[in-house]
């Protein structure tokens, strides 16, 4: 822990995991969508679900899924600009298994109609866990530029990823694979100490295997 | 690598012949690699949030479960009445202290020091000895680097969150690191400084996080008072030259071994304590 995360950081209380960190999830959860934002719906868990009202929760949530950061004055009126931005904003409950105690779930679509699934967990002190992406495990926490990858799984689509991103000088700090069954729908991802250029990007979405290719830039960190 | 024991820091200080907020200071500028004005002036910026957040309060405002706002009014009006007997200097430092608490359960801004929950404790400390004392900018910042590196220390050793040790871990801690600052203000020595943080933190541990409802605001808004007046005089006390017969390091180690040991109902799950009490569970209904 860096001494500014002891002192500090300046945010909107009450709660660092339920104030701070929602709007983290909520903002990050954007980014990951790529596209501006049509319509969202938030679903809470656990503790999140008990006092998340009290804790200001879903207009964190809101406020960060408008692009807001966690200092943001305006998180309490997060509803209100949802709604002057025509966002159709929706809650409900999330029924998970095994989850964080301070999770939700959020399904999101943009305006090109773009869909995304997201569960995340709020871990205390402000940082998040993107927990699963359209429910494929996922398992990382928004601080770096991320790269995920949805592709058969099939031999060399590791590869393809990885040769990008020597090619580009990019160190990659953490790399996770899941798989739901063999020959059938995997995941990669990797977290990295550069940013990945955003042609290199959208070369991979070109290529065959590949269905869906997500990037979280840490460039965006300023807001909207 | 950061600081793992107040021991650890004064050695290193020694080292480098440097007083321990210069040692954390350096510490800070080599992990995220940033020259020294870098470092200070962001250190120093907190300061300034500080100074904004407090006066920003806003006393008609309330939280929305409607248990916190309008207290560090209260105190304030009390003040110009002139019916407080705790002294002009520790009664600035409540209404402060009352007033950050209440702003961060009204979703106001605040800086977290180590928490939102306890962000009235260092805050309050630092704005009274501002507008008593009237220390340099430079001054200021030293205070905010020796508070971070006692809550390094703490959080390495220990706990910082209520959720792992209770209460102890977020007031204690604040106060711990505010009576740290205090004593930098004051150029107490190294040893005096590590005194005074031993006795803000003995003051507070055993303390519970037995929030009504589940919410940072009872009993927490006004636990800031008591980490803010703790804070004070341990340095006081500190500075007369009274010593801790147990060192600062042992005594975060007990801190963490009550936090171990305390019943889950005590942290942060509203389960004991005055979330269970008639009243609290009153509030727990009506969320």
């Amino acid at each position: 822990m860096g001494i500014f995360d002891i002192v500090g950081p300046v945010m909107v209380g009450p709660s660092s995991s339920h104030t701070a960190g929602a709007v983290k999830i909520g903002k990050v959860s954007r980014e990951l969508l790529g596209e501006p934002l049509k319509k969202a719906e938030i679903l809470l868990y656990g503790s999140f679900l008990a006092t998340g009202k009290g804790h200001g929760t879903d207009k964190a949530i809101v406020a960060g899924l408008l692009g807001m950061n966690p200092d943001n004055i305006h998180i309490p009126e997060s509803f209100k600009l949802a709604q002057k931005q025509g966002i159709k904003i929706s809650f409900g409950e999330a029924h998970l298994k095994n989850a964080h105690p301070n999770s939700v779930e959020v399904h999101m679509e943009s305006i090109s109609g773009r869909e995304l699934s997201v569960v995340a967990a709020s871990l205390g002190g402000g940082s998040i866990k993107i927990c699963t992406m359209d429910g494929l495990e996922a398992n990382f926490s928004g601080d770096y530029p991320t790269l995920v990858v949805h592709n058969d799984d099939q031999p060399g689509h590791v590869a393809e990823v990885t040769s990008m991103l020597w090619q580009k000088s990019i160190n990659i700090a953490t790399m996770q694979l899941y798989r739901d069954y063999v020959g059938g729908n995997a995941v990669m991802i990797l977290e990295c100490d550069q940013e990945i250029p955003m042609e290199s990007v959208k070369w991979l979405e070109t290529l065959s295997g590949l269905q869906k290719v997500t990037y979280l830039s840490k460039v965006g960190g300023e807001e909207e | 690598m950061s600081f793992t024991s107040m021991k650890d820091m004064i050695q290193r200080a020694g080292e480098e012949s440097c007083t321990l907020w210069e040692i954390i200071r350096k510490e800070d500028m080599l992990e995220r690699q940033v020259k020294k004005e870098e470092s200070m002036e962001q250190m120093y910026s907190l300061f300034e949030a500080m100074k904004e957040a407090d006066k920003s309060y806003n006393g008609n405002q309330r939280s929305l479960s409607g248990l916190s706002g309008g207290d560090g009014s209260k105190i304030q009006q009390a003040i110009q009445k002139g019916i407080m007997i705790s002294g002009d200097f520790i009664s600035k430092v409540m209404e402060g202290a009352i007033k950050m608490g209440e702003s961060n359960a009204c979703m106001k801004r605040i800086v977290a020091a180590p928490t939102a929950g306890s962000c009235g404790v260092l805050s309050s400390v630092l704005l009274a000895y501002d507008a008593f004392y009237h220390p340099t900018k430079e001054e200021i910042t030293h205070a905010l680097y020796m508070a971070a590196g006692i809550g390094d220390v703490i959080s390495n050793r220990a706990s910082i969150s209520g959720a792992k040790g209770g209460c102890q871990a977020e007031i204690g801690s604040a106060s711990a690191m505010a009576a740290g600052a205090i004593a930098v203000l004051r150029d107490g020595t190294a040893t005096q400084i590590c005194h005074s943080g031993a006795f803000a933190l003995k003051g507070l541990l055993g303390l519970v996080c037995d929030p009504i409802g589940g919410l940072v605001e009872v009993p927490c808004v006004k636990r800031n008072v008591i980490g803010a007046v703790n804070a004070i005089t341990s340095t006081d006390l500190a500075i007369a030259g009274v010593e801790s017969k147990v060192p600062f390091d042992e005594v975060i180690d007990a801190m963490a071994e009550i936090g171990e040991a305390m019943p889950c109902a005590y942290k942060e799950t509203s389960q004991g304590g005055l979330a269970m009490t008639e009243t609290g569970k009153h509030y727990e209904t009506m969320k």
